[in-house]
């Protein structure tokens, strides 16, 4: 059984209220780090090793550490609480359980940072969270954990929690910064990156909800002390959310560098496929990074097995691996279409795309319309060579990486499952029986 | 709503925006404009007219165009008229997997309308969503601010009937009841 830092009393009856959170010694590391100076916070989250959770993994400490701090001008701490990437709910099992982790992990890196105002921006369908975390502030706020000197140390600090309304691109951390100004979620050119000049052009740091929840355990323990969890610099643990076709849906914590396997069979994770059918592909990260089949998700390509690390899930680069991205871990089983289901990626990516780049904006539409052709039973060889191509022109030409989220999907399709594509295109009168589509439980017979 | 009557928020309402515009720094009033959409979406029948979105912008002090092309740009936000009870249902990878296909067919079926229509009596409009972030909960759709998750065609004929029985006035994603919270 793994170390669980994030997800301990995430049982515990009544932890979303704050007597209760508090009873299991919550607020007690914000008072702790009270008592330190930020760049000793600062320090102990470079130490723990801890890289973004929100799917780019970059290391949390060194985004911290870039934070312009020009004389008289506020800054910011931001919470990505977008969470929209397909397979990936890992954030919204947190905030609805246990919101006063994310509160205190706010107040935390926000004193650090020299931060006195700070936002929560959640994407507008959760909207029964959003009024979770405003009446776990509120009740902050009562007890003098959020506002002017909280718990008697000087500091000053205000949270506030804001609402999306509907827009993938918006967990983009400029994107996220333009709606939250009251605008378009279009994403902004970098440099000037958001540290320098972002929310209101002022100094901004942008991190994931599990991220500045993290902060948290890394500050009670100590950076050193996190920073041996884990496997190599996949230090700590890790929130998998996985969905599919297991017997064991459902949000996990782990300490990264569990084996693959392990996390896809044991009775302690997914508790293996259901219906006893057998496995044939995963998305390892949330939709946006590559498809492996069986064989390359369960062993690295010299037959070692893969573990649940960022490392380890990149190893072989795209040719043989994935990522760990945001840990939305979508299994399929034997009888997925990869066809179809890229489809349905495809097609989240084009009505998610905001329009200002062309190769995305266009891009993403003509993918779409070829799968949807293939599917259809019209599809030729050349339209998997078109698709091919047309997914190569749009990675990396596009001002924010929703192109290469939409780019990836397809490429790794085409890489490991050509086979499927051909033969729908072959055998299109095959399509029917072999273009699956899953039943939903119980169907009653006058629909079935 | 008829053109002559008057649009202003309810008295609640009119508070909690002030509350909302209060949490930007002065003269970021235009931050609020998103929970202040939902707040009007709630208020105007779940949906957003021209004259609402007017009213918005004066509220805001900024100019009708800046909200237009903001409500346009999130799905959230309807620009027609819907029905009493907006049903989306989510349709990305994780929930196609676990039926989702399934699911709208039967609603287009059960409703006799197909997505993106509303019924003939205004009860009910069909949309279909884009990832909800409830994968492990699949298949799900959302009525108001509710999540329906692990949903089988037996569950969605309990929810229809209820919604049919229950709900009287158009309901929103920021719900009446939280705004005289």
């Amino acid at each position: 059984m793994g170390r669980k830092l994030l997800t301990e009393n995430i049982n515990v009856p009544g932890i979303q209220s704050l007597s209760v959170y508090r009873q299991q010694g919550g607020y007690e590391t914000l008072k702790k780090a009270l008592g330190m100076t930020s760049d000793a916070i600062v320090e102990e989250v470079k130490k723990s090793g801890l890289r973004g959770r929100g799917g780019a993994g970059f290391p949390t400490g060194m985004k911290w550490s870039f934070l312009a701090k020009p004389e008289g001008v506020p800054r910011h701490l931001v919470c990505n609480a977008d969470e929209s990437e397909p397979g990936t709910f890992k954030d919204r099992y947190m905030m609805e359980r246990i919101p006063h982790l994310l509160i205190e992990g706010m107040a935390i890196g926000s004193f650090a940072l020299g931060a006195h105002s700070s936002y929560i921006y959640i994407r507008g369908e959760m909207m029964y969270v959003f009024h979770i975390l405003q009446r776990a502030i509120d009740e902050a706020y009562e007890a003098g954990l959020l506002g002017k000197n909280i718990m008697g140390s000087g500091y000053d600090f205000d949270l506030y929690v804001h609402c999306g309304a509907g827009a993938y691109i918006c967990g983009e951390e400029t994107a996220l910064i333009e709606s939250l100004e009251g605008k378009r979620g279009n994403p902004r050119i970098k440099p000037p990156f958001p540290a320098i000049k972002g929310l209101w052009e002022r100094p901004t740091v942008v991190n994931n909800v599990e991220s500045i929840m993290a902060v948290v355990p890394i500050i009670k323990m100590g950076g050193d002390e996190y920073a041996k969890i884990g496997i190599g610099k996949s230090t700590g643990t890790k929130l998998i959310s996985a969905c599919g076709h297991i017997n064991k849906p459902g949000v996990y914590e782990i300490e990264l560098g569990v084996p693959v396997e392990e996390f896809i069979y044991s009775d302690e994770y997914c508790g293996g496929i259901r219906n006893g059918k057998e496995l044939k592909a995963v998305v390892a990260g949330g939709s946006s990074v590559p498809v492996l089949p069986k064989d390359l998700i369960l062993k690295l390509a010299n037959g070692e097995p893969r573990l649940m690390s960022y490392e380890s899930l990149s190893e072989g680069g795209f040719a043989t691996g994935t990522m760990l991205g945001s840990g939305g871990f979508i299994v399929m089983d034997e009888d997925t279409s990869i066809v179809k289901n890229l489809w349905t990626f495809t097609r989240f990516y084009h009505h998610e795309s905001c329009g200002q780049c062309s190769p995305c904006r266009e891009g993403t539409g003509w993918m779409e319309k070829l799968l949807h052709k293939i599917l259809d039973g019209h599809g030729t060889l050349s339209d998997v060579d078109l698709l091919w191509e047309i997914q190569s022109k749009i990675e990396g030409k596009t001002i924010c990486p929703l192109g290469d989220a939409a780019a990836w999907p397809v490429a790794s399709a085409i890489r490991h499952f050509r086979h499927e594509f051909e033969e729908y295109v072959k055998n299109p009168q095959n399509i029917k029986k072999d273009h699956h589509y899953y039943r939903v439980n119980n169907i009653s017979p006058e629909f079935a | 709503m008829s053109a002559d009557k008057e649009i202003k928020f309810s008295d609640d309402a009119y508070a909690l925006v002030q509350k909302i515009i209060k949490r930007y720094p002065e003269g970021k009033q235009k931050s609020a404009l998103i929970p202040v959409l939902h707040v009007a979406q709630a208020e105007f029948n779940g949906w957003l007219s021209a004259p609402v979105m007017d009213y918005v912008a004066s509220l805001l002090n900024i100019t009708s165009i800046e909200v237009y092309e903001v409500a346009s740009f999130y799905t959230m936000f309807n620009l027609k008229p819907v029905g009493k009870c907006v049903i989306e249902v989510c349709r990305t990878g994780p929930c196609w997997l676990m039926g989702a296909e399934d699911l709208v067919k039967y609603l287009e079926k059960k409703l006799d309308i197909k997505e993106g229509q509303t019924t003939a009596d205004g009860m009910f409009t069909l949309k279909t969503a884009e990832c909800l972030a409830s994968c492990g909960t699949a298949p799900m759709m959302q009525i108001g601010e509710k999540y329906h998750e692990n949903l089988t065609l037996n569950k969605v004929d309990q929810i229809l009937d209820e919604c049919r029985a229950t709900v009287i006035e158009p309901i929103s994603h920021w719900s009446k009841k939280e705004i005289k919270a």
